[in-house]
């Protein structure tokens, strides 16, 4: 076989609409093509003219998945234009509420979505025909996010309690109490779980990645850090735009990121615990050694094991916040509204969502950016499929179209979030 | 007192999309109290878990197999799978059938799940319900109504 063309037209278990075209000639791969067609949804051509104060309910509609990533971005970049600084309990309760969505965004991925590619099945429902006990306790593990999600944000989806300068309720203690008890009935299963899924079968397939992820001088990153990476970067998230270029492809609707001179680069799960496995819990350090995990991983099909990582983290940082919480005397912090440009990243579950916004004197908003991590992932995703592929062409071609759709699963691209399906194109000529 | 959930899904920023979600809304109205009335994106996992505890549970949303707009389907989940069209418009490809054919898998369901799918034909971003289907969830909404009186006229003691 010298050459061929793998042609998806739509893949499954991805959010969003896409495709994928792989093209292969004289038994090398030429080129290959992560498609996004969803047509864009202009977010932030319709937040101008809008008030400040109703930006983050807005930005939050970006994603069903991942509702709070979008709040929190807007949120802190508003906050600096705003002179807001949150600290104390106000700050661990935003923590808390991005636990909540790590462990329901992750969970839904290594279970509903990507473990079925690796135990041979289409789909969770097959899967749950024999794994039903694994499936049943998954979905309690991730209902706990959800739970989290509501007891702060008044609701699962897209929450309606946050806002610039806080929240616009806080809970009580005893309204927190009855989530430590879910999260310390799901911690044990959080542990199997991550040395269930470390014994799948990965490809042995590595990249030399540039990682990037927010780093934090204390605590594992969520809201706030520096902009490192293993290549020697170690910026302010307000040098961001100068560091980063967005440039747009013809065949996606969701604008490629780079490092400016330097070319593509991984954001997600990988790249964080790659550049913070110190800041992890003790146990999620121990559990991820004793499965096999080095300090670094390099090889994207083991984001799945990391992310399960991640998300016995989430449960152990929750179970801390809640142990320490007393409510705040105020549930906000109040600012002072005045024309200016803020921007801000955060560590959203698929990596970091960076947010740019202006606004006038009368606290409406003039310019607005948001940068989804499934949109700076496109480049590195494509490289991957590039560069694996050709160590799989010997397989038939619907087992090849697997492999690379489960390639592509790896970073659970959020596409309605980057721009905003996909279809499998392999041209083996 | 058995339990009885209503389940509207979809977007109702998304054209058809809101048909399941406008007839839930219709129902608040009609039912109150009588049933527990949820509006949901369509992600199964959250469908699933809205399931639990339920006697009776109704699921509302749109599909496309090509009838024409309007077009409503009444599906005993007891009697088989669901058909393909009610998977589509989900986000993941993972909405109200994966729920459904999960919920099966894992011995979830409630005892008595009953689909109602709304033929949908445009779903642009910011668009209404189109005629056919707005109509659609007014009639849709009155037959749950109706099989909603009828289950409790047959549970009540007499």
């Amino acid at each position: 076989m010298a050459s061929k063309t793998i042609k998806l037209d739509y893949l499954a278990r991805v959010e969003g609409e896409g495709a994928f075209k792989v093209v292969v000639r004289d038994g090398a791969v030429k080129h290959a093509e992560l498609r996004i067609f969803e047509p864009p949804r202009f977010f932030e051509a319709f937040l101008r003219g809008r008030s400040y104060m109703e930006v983050p309910d807005i930005t939050a509609r970006i994603c069903g998945i991942c509702p709070i990533a979008y709040m929190m971005g807007s949120i802190h970049a508003l906050e600096k234009v705003l002179g807001i600084k949150i600290d104390g309990q106000l700050r661990e309760l935003r923590r808390l509420i991005y636990c909540g969505e790590w462990i329901e965004s992750h969970v839904l991925h290594v279970f509903m979505l990507h473990a079925p590619d690796f135990l041979g099945y289409d789909s969770v429902i097959q899967m749950a025909k024999d794994h039903g006990d694994l499936v049943k306790k998954a979905l309690e593990f991730k209902k706990v996010g959800n739970d989290i999600m509501t007891t702060i944000g008044g609701r699962e989806i897209h929450p309606i309690n946050v806002r610039v300068g806080g929240f616009y309720r806080v809970p009580t203690k005893r309204e927190l109490q009855p989530l430590a008890e879910k999260l310390k009935g799901v911690r044990d299963f959080a542990i199997e779980a991550i040395r269930l899924v470390a014994k799948f079968d990965f490809p042995d397939s590595e990249r030399d990645y540039e990682f990037v992820a927010l780093r934090h001088p204390s605590e594992y990153p969520l809201n706030e850090g520096r902009l490192v990476s293993n290549k020697g970067m170690d910026i302010p998230i307000e040098d961001y735009d100068a560091t980063f270029e967005e440039t747009h492809v013809e065949h996606s609707t969701a604008l490629h990121s780079h490092i400016r001179g330097r070319g593509p680069y991984f954001t997600g799960p990988l790249a964080r615990y790659s550049l913070n496995f110190d800041k992890l819990t003790p146990t999620a350090q121990q559990v991820a050694r004793e499965v096999g995990l080095g300090k670094t991983c390099n090889n994207p099909f083991k984001s799945i094991v990391v992310r399960l990582v991640e998300s016995l983290y989430a449960v152990e940082e929750a179970l801390r916040i809640i142990a320490a919480y007393e409510p705040p005397e105020k549930p906000f912090v109040e600012g002072t509204v005045r024309a200016g440009s803020g921007c801000h990243a955060t560590e959203a579950p698929r990596g970091i969502c960076y947010h740019r916004y202006t606004i006038d004197d009368a606290g409406l908003v003039t310019f607005a950016r948001i940068i989804a991590p499934t949109s700076q992932n496109q480049p590195t995703i494509e490289k991957d499929l590039t560069s694996f592929v050709g160590n799989w062409l010997d397989l038939p071609d619907k087992e090849l179209q697997y492999r690379c759709e489960q390639a592509i699963r790896n970073y659970d691209p959020c596409i309605s979030c980057s721009c905003h399906f996909l279809k499998l194109d392999v041209d083996r000529g | 007192m058995p339990r009885t959930v209503v389940l509207g899904i979809g977007n109702i920023e998304r054209g058809d999309d809101g048909a399941g979600r406008r007839t839930a809304r219709l129902l608040r109205h009609m039912l109150l109290e009588r049933a527990e009335i949820v509006e949901l994106d369509g992600e199964a996992t959250t469908i699933l878990a809205k399931l639990e505890g339920a006697d009776t549970a109704y699921l509302i949303d749109a599909c496309v197999s090509n009838l024409p707009a309007g077009t409503v389907h009444r599906i005993d989940a007891k009697e088989g799978e669901l058909p393909q069209a009610y998977s589509d418009l989900s986000t993941h490809g993972f909405g109200l059938a994966a729920a459904i054919e999960l919920g099966r898998a894992l011995g979830r369901l409630p005892p008595r799940t009953i689909v109602y799918a709304i033929e949908g034909e445009c779903f642009d971003p910011g668009l209404p319900l189109t005629e056919a289907v707005a109509a659609a969830t007014v009639a849709v909404a009155d037959r749950i109504r109706q099989e909603i009186e009828e289950d409790e006229a047959c549970t009540k003691p007499r």
